[in-house]
């Protein structure tokens, strides 16, 4: 057993248990950040804190939300929004920062990308990153079940039919899934503790393991130059701030952190109270009725793109397809066979391969969303095949590419 | 400035991709129709300037309106209860008393004449095939039709109660409740539901409620929706074009044209709102306090940055 | 030497015994997530099919799915046995024709909707359509509405019982 004295403050005390000054020390004041970064390096923040709104905001929803097929609908219209004192206000910071979420993960997912900040032993912070996606989504998705209007109902009917598996009508597991022959009970039943347990608890550990990753290869800075960390943190301690190239994550970083998360909110609280619905469909204001579809079924803009990927081919094709934009992320540090880690603009090739998937992954989420008549459905055929297109070529313009 | 340029790009692809997936992808699934101010251009006006005296006499009287609407404020109770009423007619006719405050004076003219007509519903009753609307058309009294139909809108006219007297609430009961339920606020399509002491008592109103309600729904062909969502649902600008003009949104809908006047299509809305979305002025007033404090928090966080800053530039 | 040899293979058979653990909490728990019994009890309907008019589109209802119920009228039926893709979909009760499948479009399961002066459906989902007898007309579907296992008694129609008629429309493919 460790020797203990008796404790001069309460610091002290918890310093001898804990070790408070070293976890200070090691997570704060000297973990080092690069200091040629923009702002753009404060979305991980930005999403931390949105991350803890929809925490705090469905902590308090979780509180008169009833997940029962009739009730539930009224206990989030009635009861949330017009009986709880300030249940509206959870509401929609919940919903609103559900979908905004993303549009900062997808920020974030292509800063990463353009800066070619998911290679030289930074592969695992990429795929940590693209769990963390996949386990935004299904929280996403089963918490759009959950007001049970009819948006929920045809999605969850919907999606969950993507299960069948095209021509290998695999019923039998979408009846599993649901734990009926359509979505009911026992389905908004299992979808309630995948949003409010098992998908939470996967998140949490996934972000412990995304900020890991980060720990051994640092965070990437804007002109991909590899830092000797140590000794520029040594310049740093010394008292040289101004030529080392590195600050620390308190308060150098967090400070900036905070100027970038105080923009955002502004923005965020604007959706809030006077443009939110663009995520909250009215659709979804409708009951849920099985019998009855909505003139027009699409998911939330974020799943757009990948749903486009699917739409335009025939249906075993398009699960393929659909398949595929699905794991495809995951694989980019392998594909790009350039050991340059610059940012895409002196990239050659890559340059170009950037700034056109971009491009086409915004032209399928705007033809996911409309109806598939002509013209969309041909651009939107043709933006799927670019989509996988770019995919296939991306190993071969990357394996030329010049040292840069 | 390297870091605003790049504000910028981030800044306007956000944009052009909210652009496409909300305005853009709106503007190709629905039909987008203008409000017509309710002014119900495809009927002829009233020509004749019409007296009120004369008109309660039609009412009353050769008019025959009272043989199966009442009129509360006249001592006239309405001829049998909703449940019988819906039971024949299909719906429960309203109680006249307020009509003339609530509709428009020219579709009220057009209705007396021709309910189908002036209902937009003649697609579904059609004289040669035998299909009647329930409220027969009136065929004069023996003078100028013209001046008596004026006659008796102006005898509405005189009885209804107007301006702030004409409570939302009540605007929507006549207009809308006697087919739309409304259960935000215990809204049923025969009238409020009481509390109950007894839930004998509180089943036999339930029952009634279902009695009428499958009369609507064989008249109708479905059971019209509860409106209590419907502000968030729908909005406002869609509901005030539809009540206009159903068969613009529904081509071939049993819904018929409601014939409200622009006062009142305000009121309808303001209950609607009342109803579904009933914390819109906390929200709004919240909403300002929010944005106020937020701003100052983003000019603290960047004072702060600027402080810290300082030493390592 | 010995003995951390013995320790190494003890601990991989605790390591089996273990995942043995594992396994059967698995099965436990996908056990869990079967649809119950009363949800799979649940589901035998009887339609009487003399009340249904000629071209005219009623919605049943299933297990929770919406079923179409379309007589065909003389014409339909005509032109239903002239194709023999589309008279085979049919089931005969009594003298007339019916139509009789789940409403929800093969493809991702929306409900089409029935245009009765175009004898057509249209799923508004993903724009594919369906003739009076549910065969498909237009792709993204991969094939016909199908067909709720049915059986005829007299005048009724019993669906969610496997009579022979809706057997050999199995095995021939005409419906999964």
């Amino acid at each position: 057993m460790a020797h203990f004295t008796k404790a001069t403050s309460l610091h002290d005390w918890l310093n001898q248990r804990l070790a408070v000054d070293t976890l200070r020390r090691v997570l704060a004041t000297e973990y080092w950040i690069p200091k040629n970064i923009n702002f753009l390096w404060a979305m991980g923040m930005v999403l931390a804190i949105t991350f803890a709104l929809l925490l705090v905001s469905g902590i308090f929803l979780l509180m008169y939300y009833q997940p029962n097929v009739d009730l539930a609908f009224d206990s989030v219209n009635y009861t949330i929004m017009q009986e709880v004192g300030y249940g509206w206000l959870w509401r929609h910071v919940h919903g609103v920062a559900a979908s905004v979420v993303f549009l900062i993960i997808y920020i974030h997912m292509f800063t990463g990308i353009y800066y070619g900040s998911y290679k030289k032993g930074r592969e695992m912070i990429w795929i940590s990153g693209m769990l963390l996606f996949v386990a935004f989504s299904a929280e996403a998705f089963s918490g759009y079940m959950l007001p049970w209007g009819q948006m929920s109902y045809w999605a969850g009917m919907v999606i969950t039919n993507l299960f069948a598996g095209g021509s290998l009508h695999a019923d039998g597991l979408v009846e599993w899934i649901r734990g009926d022959y359509v979505p009911a009970q026992a389905f908004l039943n299992r979808f309630f503790m995948l949003h409010v347990l098992l998908i939470p608890l996967a998140i949490i550990g996934l972000i412990g393991l995304h900020f890991g990753a980060l720990r051994i290869p640092h965070v990437n800075n804007q002109d991909g130059e590899e830092i000797d960390f140590e000794a520029e943190a040594a310049k740093y301690k010394a008292g040289d701030k101004r030529s080392s190239k590195v600050i620390a994550f308190v308060n150098d970083f967090m400070s900036k952190d905070m100027m970038v998360v105080g923009i955002y909110l502004i923005f965020f609280f604007y959706l809030v109270f006077f443009h939110y619905d663009f995520a909250m469909d009215p659709v979804n204001f409708d009951p849920a009725n099985g019998l009855k579809t909505p003139t027009h079924i699409y998911p939330e803009w974020y799943f757009l793109w990948s749903y486009e990927i699917l739409r335009p081919f025939s249906t075993n094709v398009g699960l393929i397809a659909f398949a595929f934009a699905q794991v495809i992320f995951f694989l980019l540090p392998f594909l790009d066979r350039s050991p340059n880690a610059v940012p895409a603009s002196r990239r050659g090739l890559f340059k170009y391969w950037f700034w056109a998937m971009l491009i086409d992954m915004i032209i399928l989420t705007a033809m996911g969303k409309v109806p598939p008549v002509e013209p969309f459905g041909t651009i939107g055929f043709y933006a799927a095949l670019t989509f996988i297109g770019l995919w296939i070529a991306l190993p071969f313009i990357t394996m030329f590419e010049k040292k840069a | 400035m390297k870091e605003l340029f790049i504000l910028v790009v981030v800044t306007v692809f956000t944009l052009v991709t909210y652009y496409l997936v909300e305005p853009f992808a709106h503007s190709q699934m629905h039909k987008h129709y203008e409000s017509e101010g309710f002014a119900y251009a495809d009927l002829p006006a009233l020509t004749k300037k019409g007296d009120a005296t004369r008109g309660k006499d039609l009412v009353m009287g050769a008019g025959a309106c009272t043989g199966c609407h009442g009129i509360k404020v006249a001592g006239m109770p309405a001829p049998m209860d909703a449940v019988t009423a819906a039971a024949s007619y299909g719906v429960n006719p309203p109680d006249l008393s307020n009509a003339g405050s609530v509709y428009d004076a020219k579709f009220l003219g057009n209705l007396i004449k021709n309910p189908a007509h002036a209902l937009m519903v003649e697609h579904k009753f059609d004289p040669a095939k035998g299909q009647m609307h329930p409220m027969p058309q009136f065929y004069g009294a023996g003078g100028d039709m013209d001046q008596e139909v004026a006659d008796m809108v102006a005898y509405l006219q005189s009885i209804a109660v107007k301006g702030e007297e004409l409570t939302p609430k009540m605007t929507f009961e006549l207009a809308c409740g006697r087919c739309h339920a409304m259960h935000y606020e215990k809204w049923t399509q025969i009238g409020e539901k009481p509390a109950f002491k007894k839930k004998q008592d509180e089943l036999a109103f339930d029952t009634q409620v279902l009695d009428y309600q499958d009369s609507l729904a064989k008249y109708m062909g479905t059971l019209p929706p509860d409106l209590s969502m419907y502000i968030r649902s729908r909005g406002a600008h869609y509901i005030e074009t539809f009540v206009e003009n159903p068969q613009n949104y529904l081509k071939g809908t049993a819904m018929p044209r409601v014939g409200v006047n622009a006062e009142a299509a305000e009121k309808v809305i303001e209950h609607l709102e009342d109803v579904g979305d009933s914390k819109r002025h906390e929200r709004e007033e919240v909403g300002k306090n929010v944005m106020i404090y937020i701003i100052i928090f983003a000019i603290f966080a960047l004072l702060w940055k600027k402080e810290v800053w300082k030493d390592l530039h | 030497m010995k003995n951390s040899s013995r320790r190494g293979f003890m601990g991989k058979a605790f390591g089996a015994v273990a995942g043995v653990g594992a396994v059967g909490a698995l099965y436990a728990m996908k056990r869990s997530w079967d649809p119950l019994p009363s949800v799979k009890a649940a589901g035998f309907t009887t339609l009487d099919m003399s009340a249904y008019k000629d071209n005219e589109l009623i919605t049943e209802k299933w297990r929770g799915k919406p079923i179409f119920v379309l007589k065909q009228t003389k014409t339909m039926a005509e032109k239903a046995e002239a194709n023999p893709k589309d008279i085979e979909r049919l089931i005969k009760v009594g003298d007339s024709y019916f139509m009789v499948c789940i409403g929800l479009c093969t493809h991702l399961g929306c409900i089409p909707g029935y245009n009765s002066d175009e004898e057509s459906f249209l799923c508004a989902c993903h724009g594919g359509m369906y003739d009076f007898t549910g065969e498909v007309t237009k792709a993204p579907p991969p094939r016909g509405l199908d067909i709720p296992p049915f059986k005829v008694d007299g005048n009724k129609l019993v669906l969610g019982e496997e009579g022979p008629e809706y057997k050999k429309m199995k095995e021939t493919g005409v419906t999964l």
